[in-house]
């Protein structure tokens, strides 16, 4: 108890990359962290990292859950219309995190579900403390991961506050990582590009966060 | 063979009694998700939205945002650095938001991927990607990135720990 509270006092004075960005998912499981979209090892291959849950302290991270009832989304645009034309979805389930996709969604925009015929594999929740992340392989050689990292993003975030306040005229040299040492709880999937059907080379990508409307008991 | 087809006939009577059974199954009801949370770019929302709209902006789809929050969002940039003019990659306050107000991040499928590396521009995020000095440079930097040059860099160049070469990439947590 004490501990979360110090959590939710560390919270509410700390956003950034996408971090308790709003009043609504601030310190929720449908919180946003970050979104990258990279080339993989395999260069054939393209990396989805979205991140959830952030600023945990390493004394937190082992409460901290994926919820059952909260639909994580990677949304591709693959013709430069801004539109998704493809998802890749995931959600926890009984220990796993189960995803679907890349997919044509049955549904586009704010209210959407999962594409149940579109299971592509299940990977179990690395625990923290492991010594070795837990990965799967799903069809397609699609790559799966999920569970707590640490946070990949850096940034000087209280001297920006600072700034932006008025309180400082500049940025310190060298500057202080705020999320040093701080942790996530990160899906990452590592997708053959040829399965993103990118049309012109580019894609558009954004990661969305969904919660189960109520009346449904699983 | 009368048998046989006796056989042949209470078995299809059977399948066809399980069948109607099964269509009588009430389907299960389409479970749907409201969105509460979106990311394209880093820091979009934190820094560009105004503090009453931040749930609005979640909720709303990239084809609705430059129309639902670009006034907004020029006005924001401009209390940030109300000398802004263009920026390095040449860009006026209206093109700089028109490109901004759209929160997707782009990714290239054919090559490197990086948020800007000196020469190629939004082609992805790489996990080593200094965005903020880029957003920061773009942002207070002016048209060669060197006005304010205290305001362009955090002087925080790379993550706490190292990353992983191979998947899942991202270092164990802390």
């Amino acid at each position: 108890m004490i501990l979360s509270c110090a959590f939710v006092a560390i919270a509410g004075i700390v956003l950034a990359a996408d971090h308790n960005d709003a009043p609504s998912v601030k310190g929720q499981t449908t919180d946003i962290t970050d979104l990258y979209v990279f080339q993989g090892q395999n260069t054939d291959n393209l990396v989805f990292i979205g991140s959830t849950q952030g600023l945990l302290a390493p004394s937190a991270t082992s409460a901290a859950k994926f919820d059952p009832h909260t639909l994580i989304q990677f949304k591709i645009d693959n013709n430069g219309d801004n539109v998704e034309d493809l998802v890749i979805q995931a959600i926890y389930h009984d220990g796993k995190i189960n995803v679907y996709g890349p997919v044509r969604p049955s549904h586009t925009g704010t209210r959407t579900k999962i594409e149940k015929e579109d299971l592509i594999g299940s990977v179990p929740v690395t625990p923290y403390g492991a010594t070795l992340p837990i990965v799967a392989t799903g069809s397609n050689g699609i790559r799966l991961f999920a569970g707590p990292r640490d946070d990949p993003f850096f940034f000087d975030l209280d001297q920006f506050h600072k700034v932006v306040a008025g309180q400082a005229s500049s940025f310190n040299n060298p500057g202080s990582d705020t999320f040093a040492g701080t942790n996530v709880l990160s899906i990452i999937v590592e997708v053959p590009k040829r399965l993103l059907h990118a049309s012109t080379g580019k894609l558009g990508v954004w990661l969305t966060t969904s919660t189960q409307e109520s009346g449904h008991s699983d | 063979m009368k048998k046989k087809l006796k056989i042949c006939l209470t078995w299809m009577t059977v399948l066809v009694f399980f069948a109607a059974c099964k269509k009588h199954e009430p389907a299960p009801p389409a479970i749907f998700y409201d969105q509460a949370d979106q990311m394209g770019r880093p820091a979009i929302n934190t820094v560009f939205i105004s503090p009453a709209d931040k749930d609005k902006f979640n909720g709303t789809t990239p084809t609705q945002m430059p129309a639902a929050f670009g006034p907004e969002m020029k006005a924001n940039m401009l209390a940030l650095n109300p000398g802004y003019t263009t920026n390095l990659l040449g860009l006026t306050a209206d093109q700089f938001i028109g490109v901004l107000s759209t929160d997707i991040l782009n990714a290239s499928a054919t090559g490197k991927t990086t948020f800007y590396d000196g020469t190629n521009v939004l082609t992805g995020r790489a996990l080593g990607d200094d965005v903020i000095d880029v957003e920061l440079t773009l942002l207070f930097g002016g048209p060669d990135g060197h006005a304010n040059p205290g305001l362009t860099s955090d002087h925080v160049n790379g993550n706490d720990v190292p990353f992983l070469t191979a998947f899942p990439y991202l270092a164990n947590p802390h």
